[in-house]
């Protein structure tokens, strides 16, 4: 038993802005003060400082197969950004892309206690879930690609609805998956003919399908299978001139229904002179504003290195001819695609400063903060360890302006963020960083303090300088036990890995062993990852 | 920048001498054998410098019996072939291995003397960016190379090797100058994308591969080249002239004459963007 006293507590999802209360921790979780005997409980004195839920993030690649590429791709990527072995704690290397263990503490010793990993291709799943075994202390959970998976588009070629529904079903059960995603749906598939979709309408090469049918498809699967969190959209014409007018009529195409679209900075471009590309963050802002259905994560770039990784196959290559460095390009079989190509973001580069402040005015443009997450979609646009200086640019106006004076001429013309007074509060922090994406993720005892809750709390001591403030801890808990103080690892334990389990009409496995029989290169019996593989784990309910 | 030659003799009593205490084939990684770590240090504050034996973390002192202070002037005695990275990233002074270097030695320097009185290992002077590297005799693969996955390899500078080198002298190598007076292994000058590679024994096979621009001098036997390099004339290079007197000034004995053209001038690497050239010696 533990408690945190007399810090004042910013529980958006409770409605605690900055009030003086106590947190008592007992058996992994959030209990009420009356229940407790404060005789003999651990107590933190909290006085004067600043009580959060653990950091929730809602999009991130940190393990399994191409991030594990990403990381053989790039040695010089782990020279320098070494950790040595101490206190029984595991060595590590990587700074855009650093092993398993290294993850777990370093988004630890920044505050977060629950991490999900964006993209896993069904086929290589196992790999994912191995290397979340080797990912202590946050909590986290796997989505899976599905916008270019050949049994599903031929489901829905033929009409076939309710088999696509339980072959969704399976196949997040198969790979322990926690979400539907969606990638470029149709252009992965094309791009293994040379070619991309531009339009909702494009069809499919192959299987007479076009982006917007996987789409309405996939989501209506969402809530017929009710699960926790919605379809998580990469979607069409991403780092496009034309990617804000694509990513307005995507919102349209929903219609209404509920998704998350991730990493918007990326898909909210319009086109400028000759290459250049200009912030569409404005129209993208307004249509999502209207449109209740919707969250999202910005995926904010952050000057510096990263290492560009996604299914989105012709994307990549696209970047790759670019940049003219390392390209890795893979096929997944029947399911999905993927890329990954280094890259140095510079506020020399105009476009590169383009996407800095399309970002940030992303952050500013959307009026209710519950429907924004803070993400760098790590490690594409950004390193994970900067949302600090993220979280100082949306709370600090000053330092936005003096970053914006930095950045290349032709991207501070005409430039909407200068003009953008807003400043995020610490309530408004509370929420895109814990409240906000537990609560889009369905993850009812993450993100919030109140009786119940799993016990994942962060105390953070007040400074004027908010990177400072966000990058040290003074305290993390996870499940109650103290992780992390004065920013330093003291304790390592295993987190859990969240997984869904819908329910679905049995009769769909023979026709799926059909398809492994004439498409996969594995066995049907060989591909299911085991409960028994995982570890630590939960399934989290649906809805259904 | 003093005599090259004459360096290696040179022992005076302003100079921090560290002396190995045993032989041993346990690798021993210590870039705090610096002229910029050893600064403005006592005896006792260098022997406190660290220093890993194994995965030990251990001190300078537990390696070493250090005499000598104040000063820029390092000596390093006794048997340091396993001693990775001495002189790492050093940017001041003068560096004496008196024997053997291990690997990585000098790699990242740039500034300063750096003198090897036997071979060197393997990333002699990686990436180095300033500075000069003498050693009386070979050294091992990657001499001035870059490191996997980086972009350049050595970018300013003089790297002399009196022996052999090992293969890719001069990886990705971006700027400065390598003089190999012995025979370079294979593929010498991969990557190159600028700079001098000066080989006056036997070039190596495949050289130049995948270079973008830079020369390669071959003044000793005729070299196999690789079908994406192109006979593009014969000529007597003048700025060879005056490398070479800038080299007779550094202490090479080496003459005018003795390497006096006509040279044979090949472009390539025709798979990249051929604007290198190796050139042969008649």
């Amino acid at each position: 038993m533990r408690g945190i006293l007399g810090g004042r507590v910013y529980d958006p999802a409770n409605g605690i802005d900055g009030e003086v209360r106590d947190i008592w921790m007992r058996d992994g979780r959030i209990v009420p003060a009356d229940e407790i005997d404060p005789q003999g409980a651990e107590t933190f004195d909290a006085t004067g400082l600043v009580v959060m839920p653990g950091g929730v993030d809602i999009h991130s690649h940190i393990v399994g197969a191409k991030v594990n590429v990403g990381r053989k791709l790039r040695p010089e990527d782990h020279r320098g950004s070494e950790r040595e072995r101490r206190g029984g704690y595991w060595s590590g290397s990587g700074y855009t892309v650093p092993t398993t263990h290294l993850t777990g503490y370093l988004y630890a010793e920044m505050g977060y206690t629950t991490v999900m990993e964006a993209a896993t291709a069904p086929l290589v799943a196992r790999h994912t879930h191995e290397e979340f075994a080797d990912l202590p202390i946050v909590d986290k959970g796997a989505f899976i690609t599905m916008g270019n998976n050949h049994f599903l588009m031929r489901a829905i070629k033929e009409g076939r609805r309710e088999e696509a529904r339980d072959y969704v079903a399976w196949l997040l059960r198969a790979s322990k998956g926690y979400a539907i995603k969606i990638v470029n749906p149709g252009g992965v598939e094309n791009w293994k003919w040379g070619g991309n979709v531009e339009e909702l309408d494009d069809e499919v090469i192959g299987f007479e399908v076009t982006p917007r049918q996987i789409l309405e498809t996939l989501g209506w699967i969402n809530d017929e299978l009710g699960l926790p969190h919605v379809p998580h959209i990469h979607g069409i014409n991403l780092g496009r001139g034309r990617s804000g007018r694509t990513t307005v009529e995507s919102i349209r195409a929903l219609n209404g229904r509920r998704a998350h679209l991730c990493h918007l900075q990326f898909l909210s471009y319009r086109a400028g002179k000759g290459a250049m590309h200009l912030s569409d963050a404005a129209s993208v802002a307004e249509a999502v504003n209207t449109a209740s259905n919707l969250t999202v994560d910005v995926g904010q770039l952050v000057f510096g290195p990263a290492t560009t990784m996604t299914s989105d196959g012709p994307l990549q290559h696209n970047l790759h001819k670019t940049m003219g460095g390392r390209w890795v390009n893979d096929d997944v079989e029947s399911e999905t695609g993927g890329g990954i190509v280094p890259v140095t973001y510079e506020p020399t580069n105009p476009i590169n400063s383009v996407m800095w402040l399309t970002g940030l005015e992303l952050f500013l443009l959307i009026d209710d903060p519950w429907r924004v997450s803070l993400t760098t979609d790590h490690p594409n646009a950004g390193v994970f360890v900067h949302y600090p200086q993220v979280i100082k640019l949306l709370m600090d106006s000053a330092y936005r302006a003096e970053m914006f004076a930095g950045i290349h001429r032709r991207a501070r013309k005409g430039a909407l963020l200068p003009e953008l007074e807003r400043e995020y509060s610490l309530y408004d922090i509370a929420i895109v960083t814990r409240a906000g994406p537990a609560r889009s993720l369905g993850l009812r005892n993450k993100g919030h303090l109140g009786p119940g809750a799993d016990a994942d709390a962060t105390v953070y001591e007040e400074k004027a300088d908010k990177e400072e403030m966000f990058a040290r801890p003074r305290y993390v808990f996870k499940d109650g036990g103290l992780v992390v103080r004065d920013g330093e690892l003291v304790a390592a334990p295993q987190g859990r890995t969240l997984h869904v389990a819908p329910a679905y009409d049995s009769a769909i496995e023979e026709r799926i062993r059909e398809h492994f029989r004439e498409a996969y290169t594995v066995s049907f019996d060989n591909y299911s990852v085991s409960e028994e593989e995982l570890g630590r784990n939960e399934t989290v309910p649906c809805d259904a | 920048m003093g005599c090259l030659s004459c360096a290696a003799l040179a022992r005076t009593s302003t100079e921090v001498t560290l002396r190995r205490r045993e032989s041993s084939s346990i690798p021993i990684e210590a870039e705090t054998i610096s002229p910029d770590r050893f600064r403005g240090l006592s005896e006792t504050q260098i022997a406190r410098l660290p220093a890993y034996y194994g995965r030990r973390l251990v001190t300078l002192g537990d390696l070493f019996e250090i005499e000598g202070v104040h000063t820029d002037q390092i000596g390093v005695e006794g048997d340091v072939s396993h001693v990775k990275k001495i002189g790492y990233g050093m940017t001041r002074g003068s560096l004496t291995i008196r024997g053997d270097a291990g690997p990585h030695t000098g790699a990242l320097m740039s500034g300063g003397e750096l003198t090897i009185d036997g071979d060197a290992g393997d990333w002699l002077g990686a990436q180095m960016k300033g500075g000069v590297i003498n050693v009386m005799g070979g050294a091992g693969n990657f001499v001035g190379g870059a490191y996997p996955g980086e972009a350049r390899g050595m970018n300013r500078g003089l790297i002399v090797v009196r022996g052999n080198v090992g293969q890719e002298a001069g990886l990705r190598m971006r700027r400065g100058l390598i003089v190999v007076l012995g025979a370079t292994g294979d593929f010498p000058g991969a990557h190159m994308i600028a700079g001098t590679l000066l080989a006056l024994g036997r070039l190596g096979p495949r050289p130049g591969a995948g270079m973008k621009r830079g020369t390669i001098v071959a003044l000793g036997e005729a070299p196999e080249l690789l079908p994406a390099f192109r006979y593009s004339g014969t000529f007597e290079p003048v700025f060879l002239r005056f490398y070479i007197q800038h080299l007779i000034k550094e202490g090479l004995m080496l003459s005018q004459r003795q390497l006096a053209g006509p040279y044979l001038r090949y472009v390539g690497d025709f798979n990249e963007l051929g604007k290198g050239e190796i050139l042969v010696h008649v």
